[in-house]
């Protein structure tokens, strides 16, 4: 069956520096993986050269099987970005945020029904009270769960998030986390450095160091031992890794 | 009381007033719905660059038209119009490029439009005074003409930028998810920065180049001290660039003051008076909560 999501081989320059090198993944329908790793291991670029947000040096990167650019299923996919400028320029009230994630492709307006879907959305991830208030006056928290209602009111296939967690209060987690388990058939690809409740939902673990994928397995098997210190970023299992070696 | 009442009439009757008042109150409307998108893409000074361009165009058809035996200056609004589209779709590949920085592609629009601007109107026989004209606007020579070209582009805008609205409003508010979302994001780019460049040519002639692009931006300025979310910003906006546009106009008329600087003086004064009583007006709206 053709992954969801899927790199081959896959390089990523950015400013001169090689930030991924032959990265292999593959992500099937019904999985929830996390793409784990610490602070610069290059997991958010590994998310954004799958969205075709950040030029491919080579290598290939596939989503539904096809390359962006070239007849991605977009209505298919949905994107949570770790931030997020809506709403830092001119005032955004959290429903029009949410009713923008309904648009695809080139209809330029979001479909009939938008503002009813928008605030179940919203709804869903506690937020119904909020659909009003502009974004600029929500917690960091508020406003992660507003990205992600943005992200499911695609009703997507496939959600690729990145770092939902950084700045998120720990009731907040709950909810979000909450919110992903009630879709069933989702398929998830979170970047996380800090499992958080992530760990009840997740299946699998991929783990990024220094631009290349060193472990790849069910996620207790990928996670170290000590991994409920949250603080420390989850170490791979292989001992072969760059970060190891420099250890005394 | 009655004298007022004349001065007004008066006023109001004057056919060249009524042009000019038609075009403040349209463009005055229009130019803030573009603005919004702007402000959003943190290319507030977008239409400044275009404006300077635009100069280039002016100096530009005014060689051409020169070139064809036409009157002097036939050409000088068509020479603006393509200049300024130009420029503005040539602004936004090389931003979306990445290989220069917004702002560092703004300064050399900056720079070369006006230096481009000063150097071709000496070859086409006239003098940088001419330019004067339309780096500060030139109500008092609107023609049913002009008024007829104002409408048209201004309803063009207001078309593109509205029936457009929720599509440009993604691409501005956040390109990344647009992109991931399958928006053509960079088609919406070069739409927005299009709609500025012809926000630009038809505020030329009321304010001129040099502040053509406040008139895009103060209202929303001015707007998104209070509004709360994006629509409410672009609705109100609108109407405060209109109003500004009238009342700067007939306190020119009264004062025998420059139009263009009138408006936006008062537009600027409009934004203090807003920024000091936010305050207050927040506190008026959380006890109502």
């Amino acid at each position: 069956m053709t992954p969801l999501a899927q790199t081959v081989h896959l390089d990523v320059n950015l400013g001169g520096n090689r930030v991924l090198h032959d990265a292999a993944l593959a992500v099937h329908a019904g999985e929830a993986v996390g793409l784990l790793g610490a602070n610069g291991s290059g997991k958010s670029t590994l998310v954004k050269a799958l969205l075709g947000l950040v030029p491919v040096a080579s290598g290939e990167v596939r989503l539904f099987g096809k390359t962006p650019g070239r007849g991605v299923p977009w209505g298919r996919v949905a994107y949570v970005p770790q931030v997020s400028p809506a709403g830092s320029g001119v005032p955004t009230s959290a429903l029009d945020v949410v009713r923008a994630g309904l648009l695809t492709g080139w209809r330029p307006w979001p479909p009939r029904g938008a503002k009813t879907r928008a605030a179940q959305a919203l709804a869903a991830v506690g937020l119904e009270d909020q659909a009003k208030v502009s974004l600029a006056a929500l917690s960091g928290g508020q406003r992660h769960r507003v990205l992600l209602a943005r992200a499911l009111v695609r009703q997507p296939d496939l959600l690729i998030m990145d770092e939902p967690l950084a700045g998120v209060d720990a009731a907040s987690a709950n909810q979000l986390v909450k919110a992903l388990e009630e879709r069933e058939g989702l398929t998830c690809l979170v970047v996380l450095h800090d499992l958080g409740p992530f760990e009840r939902y997740l299946g699998r673990g991929i783990v990024l160091s220094q631009g290349e994928v060193v472990a790849d397995g069910p996620l207790k098997k990928v996670l170290p031992t000590d991994h409920h210190h949250h603080h420390e970023p989850p170490r791979p299992v292989h001992s072969h890794t760059p970060e190891l070696d420099v250890l005394p | 009381m009655s004298e007022y009442l004349e001065y007004w009439s008066a006023m109001l009757s004057d056919p060249l007033v009524q042009r000019a008042l038609a075009v403040a109150i349209i463009v005055g409307g229009a130019a803030p719905v573009v603005g919004t998108y702007l402000v959003q893409r943190r290319l507030a000074l977008l239409g400044d660059g275009i404006g300077h361009v635009a100069l280039t165009g002016v100096a530009l058809g005014w060689l051409i038209g020169a070139g064809m035996g036409l009157a002097p200056g036939a050409l000088a609004i068509p020479g603006a119009v393509v200049a300024a589209v130009v420029g503005a779709v040539v602004i936004e590949l090389v931003r979306s490029s990445g290989r220069t920085s917004g702002d560092l592609a703004l300064a050399l629009m900056f720079y070369g439009g006006i230096a481009g601007g000063a150097a071709l109107i000496k070859v086409a026989g006239g003098t940088s005074a001419t330019l004067v004209a339309y780096l500060f606007g030139s109500l008092s020579t609107l023609s049913r003409a002009d008024v007829a070209t104002g409408v048209i582009l201004a309803g063009l805008i207001l078309a593109i930028g509205l029936a457009g609205r929720w599509a440009l409003f993604a691409a501005a508010s956040d390109e990344d998810f647009a992109k991931a979302s399958g928006l053509p994001t960079g088609f919406w780019n070069v739409v927005s920065a299009a709609l500025a460049a012809l926000t630009v040519t038809v505020a030329m002639r009321v304010v001129g180049l040099l502040l053509v692009s406040a008139l895009m931006i103060v209202p929303v300025a001015i707007t998104q001290l209070w509004a709360r979310s994006f629509w409410r910003t672009m609705g109100w906006a609108a109407l405060v660039g209109a109003v500004t546009g009238a009342a700067g106009l007939v306190a020119s008329y009264w004062y025998g003051l420059p139009p263009g600087a009138t408006i936006v003086v008062l537009a600027i004064a409009l934004y203090a008076l807003a920024a000091i009583s936010r305050p207050v007006f927040e506190r008026v709206r959380s006890s109502r909560r």
